[in-house]
């Protein structure tokens, strides 16, 4: 590990993916997210490496999947709008079984909303998003460290798993600074025998989407459902904070957690027994941990910046086992400390929850 | 020599590139002979073990099947910007799209445009029949005005539905493009040049030249509901007035491949 230095959010996923092999970028500039895009354009092409611009986001991230069918490590990264173009070249990732990295540094939506930081692409990013039956394993981290560590650990499994990858960001992250530890240069992969890397003392490969006949399309999807098993089975990660003697478990990943955090420990000093459940994989969502939880506490608070979309997996992973609060901040608003302390105090005072125990 | 041996000489085969199977393409289409001379052109410039093609959405969408080399199947109108993305990771290789009017002039003019300028050096063909001839025989940006097709039951009326798009003209004023030319198949003096053509862009392609277009008029007669030789005396008479054969780009260091 080299020393820690301070980096913006969105320079440090660039240089993490830099660190972690990744030898082609296409991007398309758009805030919160640009400063990825020209970080890359100077460090890319310094390393011998591919940094293009594309024409637009739908170019972007089919640069992404050729790159990627040659079998490199790459990358795009994007904002809500854009990542709702690149919805069509995901969906063709996915079937096509290759393994890629996309970054969304969300803003507020929908439409083209604005340039805050925002949740709002939850729903989008956990439960496809583009056509068809797929989904992609999305990482949430909450701080530039954690972003670095992702963004690496993105690659290596999309790798694992020939899929893509997601790597679930905001506008605040995006553009904070922090201390940062960046890891060692990795080597560059070569590529795997599937790649496009020319016929050459093998028969031909083939990269498609398209399975024309039905029985044979469904062999596919039941691959692909199978892969996606084995991610909800073994790659599920989340962080608990003071949650061991909790009466009351928030709910939050990425901004909203770090938020969460500092209200909790407001909420302890006045000696609420508060605490912290963070998924860190927003699919695969921790169900099973999260419905222990539900099992010990009194009440849960689910704290987003979206409109509760990250609420239906909190509902689904309880069932009903706990009253549930929701607290959510749209638009691009980001909540305060406060805000949230205001929602615990709520709690201690008897309000009523969004949704009752059952039976109550 | 005995002469026996000398009449058994092979002097006709499948080109190595060319995959033994049947194809699914109509009877008359021209999307076989330029599949063929395709594969005997990667045949005679050595380059199989080192060529990527990438099929569109429309009737050759299925080319990978075709082609013995390495293949990609790209989303609709998406082939040059994974073109792109396979030829800049890998520059030593020769990447071509094989793309119909549909997907190349309508869903995808934002990619081409864009690759041409960029002067990506990768290669295009571009099969032009004025019709979408998969989803069943709707209008296409190359569909002559009148043309009658099953979403213009009253013949394009340019009107409401706008001009047929001329490919070559538009992508040859870029700075990007090497080599654009528009070439048909309609007789064997017309097969021969556009044999020609498709040599000389992967030899653009091969010294680095930059984009390389080659356009093929063709035919469809399926949906034009006409026979194969109707369909070609069609081209001739309505669609070579409005896309004129020809060479619209040929850039510095080209003529001496």
């Amino acid at each position: 590990m080299s020393a820690k230095m301070l980096m913006k959010g969105n320079e440090a996923i660039a240089e993490s993916a830099i660190r972690a092999g990744c030898q082609a970028y296409f991007g398309y500039p758009i805030t919160p997210q640009t400063e990825v895009l020209e970080y890359m354009s100077r460090r890319m092409p310094q390393l011998g490496r591919v940094f293009l611009q594309a024409e637009s986001e739908l170019a972007a991230v089919n640069m992404l999947y050729g790159a990627a069918c040659a079998g490199v490590r790459a990358m795009t990264s994007t904002s809500s709008p854009g990542f709702s173009l690149m919805q069509e070249g995901i969906s063709y990732i996915a079937c096509s079984m290759v393994p890629a990295v996309v970054v969304n540094v969300m803003r507020g939506g929908p439409g083209l909303g604005n340039i805050q930081p925002a949740q709002a692409d939850y729903s989008q990013m956990t439960k496809g998003g583009g056509h068809g039956d797929y989904k992609v394993l999305t990482l949430a981290p909450s701080t530039i460290q954690e972003l670095v560590d992702h963004v690496g650990l993105a690659f290596d499994l999309a790798d694992k798993y020939r899929q893509i990858v997601f790597v679930i960001a905001d506008g605040m992250l995006g553009q904070m600074m922090e201390p940062v530890e960046l890891p060692e240069m990795r080597e560059l992969r070569s590529p795997p025998a599937w790649a496009l890397t020319g016929a050459k003392g093998r028969p031909k490969n083939i990269i498609t989407s398209l399975y024309l006949n039905a029985p044979e399309l469904e062999k596919i999807n039941q691959q692909l459902q199978a892969v996606f098993r084995r991610i909800e089975a073994d790659e599920v990660r989340y962080e608990t904070y003071l949650l061991d003697d909790a009466d009351i478990a928030i709910v939050a990943y990425g901004t909203a957690a770090r938020i969460a955090r500092t209200a909790i420990r407001r909420a302890r000093e006045a000696g609420i027994r508060v605490g912290l459940f963070r998924p860190i994989t927003v699919y695969p969502f921790p169900y099973e941990a999260l419905g222990e939880v539900a099992g010990r506490v009194q009440e849960m608070l689910v704290v987003e910046m979206s409109a509760g979309q990250m609420l239906e997996d909190v509902r689904i992973a309880t069932c009903c086992q706990v009253p549930i609060r929701f607290f959510g901040k749209m638009g691009g608003i980001v909540p305060l400390p406060e805000d949230i302390l205001a929602e615990i105090e709520a709690i201690t005072q008897g309000k009523p929850a969004l949704v009752a125990r059952e039976g109550a | 020599m005995a002469e026996a041996e000398k009449l058994e000489r092979v002097v006709f085969s499948r080109p190595k590139a060319l995959s033994d199977t049947t194809t699914h393409y109509c009877p008359g289409c021209i999307h076989g002979i330029v599949h063929r001379l395709i594969a005997e052109a990667i045949d005679e410039l050595g380059i199989q073990e080192r060529t990527i093609g990438i099929a569109p959405v429309g009737c050759s969408v299925l080319a990978y099947h075709y082609f013995d080399v390495d293949f990609a199947e790209a989303a609709h109108g998406r082939a040059p910007a994974m073109a792109t993305g396979l030829k800049r990771v890998q520059p030593d290789k020769i990447v071509f799209t094989y793309q119909g009017d549909g997907d190349l002039a309508a869903i995808g003019t934002n990619e081409i445009i864009h690759a041409v300028n960029r002067g990506e050096n990768i290669t295009t063909f571009f099969i032009n029949n004025a019709i979408y001839g998969m989803t069943g025989g709707q209008m296409a940006p190359t569909t002559l005005p009148g043309q009658v097709t099953t979403s213009t039951p009253f013949g394009r009326d340019v009107r409401a539905a706008g001009y047929p798009l001329r490919v070559c003209e538009m992508v040859a004023t870029l700075s990007g493009a090497a080599y654009v030319v528009r070439r048909t198949a309609i007789n064997p003096r017309e097969i021969r040049r556009l044999k020609k053509a498709i040599l000389t862009a992967f030899k653009v392609q091969m010294a680095g030249l930059g984009y390389s277009l080659v356009e093929v008029v063709s035919n469809c007669p399926t949906n034009w509901g006409m026979t194969p030789i109707e369909s070609l005396e069609w081209i001739e008479k309505n669609m070579l007035p409005y896309y004129p054969l020809g060479d619209f780009k040929v850039a510095e260091g080209v003529e001496n491949l």
